[in-house]
């Protein structure tokens, strides 16, 4: 086990240095210089390199790369060029939102997903399964957003429950929070609650057809003692997979939702980022989410060679 | 084969309405006329109107022949770049080429398509192009691993062992006789990315980063419909509408096409 995490560390090393190169240079090929954008048309050649000099801008394309991955290192992910304030800090008031919205999603798709999915299994083939399996179909289909929207047609503008939008803040309580939250959440679980149960009840589906079901059931246990003692552990691995993969859609999904709801976190940050050319911050919510990424995935991995003691051996 | 039929019939309709958009729209898509700003659907106008007076139907019409064109376009360089990139990688399986193909594969599948198309806008502006591009890169991975691992089984056949015996080289053998074994897992692969395709496109224009105006698309329309939403709800139901029955026309032909091209899937089933 210990050989098979030096392995994936390995790897997870290299996949964020190749990303941190293919964000940076990617970025850095904007035709246009921030400097004479932020300080408009009629500014001085003088002005204009006193800023570029200011914010590093007139050093090399590789120095100024390492000035950043270096500094990502130890947090300080440079100065917005707009509105010369620590990246690092708007950033760390924004993810107070977008990472507890993608969790509380993970969490809601979670819950959701293991019941429905284990339901249709154990009811093969009738009504139950199929109409899982019919609502689960839909519910791919769906976009997020326009979902989104349908439950604030229904729940804050028609039944007045929950807000239409806008975030209070930590500060104002935590259930308020998650009040705010809560219809944003549902909006992006819903999705990945479908795909979920569908891969839920397929994996269980596979499992009990294996032999060493097979050998249960001959010893006594029903189909039902069968199913969860032996059959729903092994069919885990996928459904950990699809939830590690989930996570990475539910961080880009609440880049989207926040735009329904008018949340402050880190997809509204980056697309006014993008309208203000302040390229810095762009680089740097896309490095965060990317490393987000990579860093799940790695988890996901060291998570089913623990269950499944076989994928450690294939490295 | 009820399910493909049924996805065929809801997915064709779509097709259908795009083709016919090119040559006949009930109104004018750019056409703006207040005095007729917001109205239901009804007489003359079966969807409604928005907020400059501009036909809902005849939108989602010219809609649907901009989702379908990205989504066709962004499958296509998934399928151009990512299929021989995997014959290449099975074919060299264990070499060097393999791993820093597989590798990059990885790397590419830790940028959401939505991330790429970030990237892509904060330096070329918001396009129709770059939201192709972006999806497209992102179905690069998905086709390369998927042939690589079906291309791996295939290479250990005696009809390629046969093959190698008469002298044919890894390309030839990959292209005559691998290529054409995996074209029903391709057909069904590249149905679900379509519909995959549609739904992001729809995701990137609804936040800026994709079709622009003046061109109608499903996502934009539904944004534009979002501060109305209260005493206008027709602007963001037929656009919705219109998202999820393609999408969900185009996901059934998937099932259905797999479970008819693969005898393992239909057994299990039945």
């Amino acid at each position: 086990m210990l050989h098979f995490a030096l392995a994936r560390l390995t790897s997870l090393g290299l996949s964020l240095v190749v990303a941190s190169v293919v964000i940076f240079f990617a970025l850095e090929v904007v035709p246009g210089d921030p400097a004479a954008y932020m300080l408009g048309m009629n500014a001085s050649p003088e002005t204009v390199a006193a800023l570029r000099t200011e914010l590093g801008l007139d050093a090399g394309p590789v120095e100024r790369y390492f000035t950043w991955a270096t500094g990502l290192l130890t947090g300080d992910f440079g100065i917005s060029y707009t509105y010369r304030t620590p990246v690092a800090e708007m950033i760390g008031e924004r993810i107070k939102v977008s990472l507890p919205l993608a969790l509380y999603a993970l969490a809601l798709s979670t819950l959701i997903a293991f019941p429905v999915g284990i339901w249709a299994a154990t009811h093969r083939g009738k009504a139950q399964d199929m109409g899982v399996m019919a609502a689960t179909q839909l519910g791919i289909a769906v976009p997020n957003f326009w979902f989104a929207m349908l439950l604030v047609l229904v729940f804050a503008i028609g039944l007045r429950w929950f807000s239409a939008g806008g975030f209070p803040g930590w500060d104002a309580g935590f259930f308020e929070g998650m009040k705010a939250l809560t219809l944003p959440a549902i909006a992006l679980a819903l999705p990945q609650a479908s795909i979920l149960a569908r891969v839920m009840r397929s994996a269980l589906l596979d499992t009990m057809g294996e032999d060493f079901i097979r050998t249960a059931r001959a010893k006594g246990l029903s189909r039902r003692q069968a199913l969860w003692r032996h059959a729903l552990r092994n069919a885990l691995i996928p459904v950990l997979t699809i939830i590690g993969l989930q996570f990475s859609f539910l961080l880009a999904g609440a880049i989207i939702i926040e735009n329904v709801f008018f949340l402050p976190g880190l997809g509204r940050l980056v697309f006014q980022a993008i309208s203000q050319r302040d390229l810095i911050v762009v680089e740097s919510v896309v490095m965060l989410l990317v490393v987000a990424v990579i860093v799940v995935t790695f988890c996901v991995d060291l998570a089913y060679a623990a269950v499944d003691p076989r994928l450690r051996r294939r490295g | 084969m009820r399910t493909l039929l049924t996805g065929a019939v809801i997915a064709g309709v779509f097709v259908l309405g795009a083709i016919v958009s090119f040559f006949w729209t009930p109104h004018d898509v750019e056409a703006i006329n207040i005095a007729a700003k917001l109205l239901t659907p009804g007489d003359g106008y079966w969807f409604g109107t928005d907020h400059f007076g501009r036909d809902i139907f005849s939108m989602i019409l010219v809609g649907a022949r901009v989702s379908i064109a990205v989504a066709i376009v962004a499958v296509g360089i998934g399928m151009g770049i990512g299929i021989p990139l995997g014959l290449t990688a099975a074919a060299r399986k264990g070499s060097l080429l393999d791993e820093v193909i597989m590798r990059g594969n990885d790397l590419i599948f830790a940028f959401p398509a939505l991330l790429i198309a970030i990237m892509i806008t904060a330096v070329f502006g918001p396009s129709a192009v770059n939201a192709i591009i972006a999806i497209g890169i992102f179905n690069i991975p998905v086709f390369a691993r998927l042939v690589r691992g079906a291309a791996l089984g295939l290479w250990t056949r005696d009809f390629i062992l046969s093959a190698r015996v008469s002298g044919k080289g890894a390309v030839r053998i990959s292209l005559e006789h691998i290529l054409p074994n995996l074209m029903s897992l391709l057909i069904v692969q590249g149905t679900i990315q379509f519909s995959l395709g549609i739904l992001a496109e729809a995701g990137l224009s609804y936040v800026g980063l994709g079709v622009q105006p003046p061109t109608p698309s499903w996502g934009r329309m539904l944004a534009e419909s979002q501060t109305m939403i209260s005493f206008a709800p027709h602007l963001a139901l037929f656009p919705g509408l219109a998202i999820v029955l393609t999408v969900l026309g185009l996901n059934l032909m998937g099932d259905g096409l797999r479970d008819m091209l693969d005898p393992r899937i239909r057994r299990v089933r039945a």
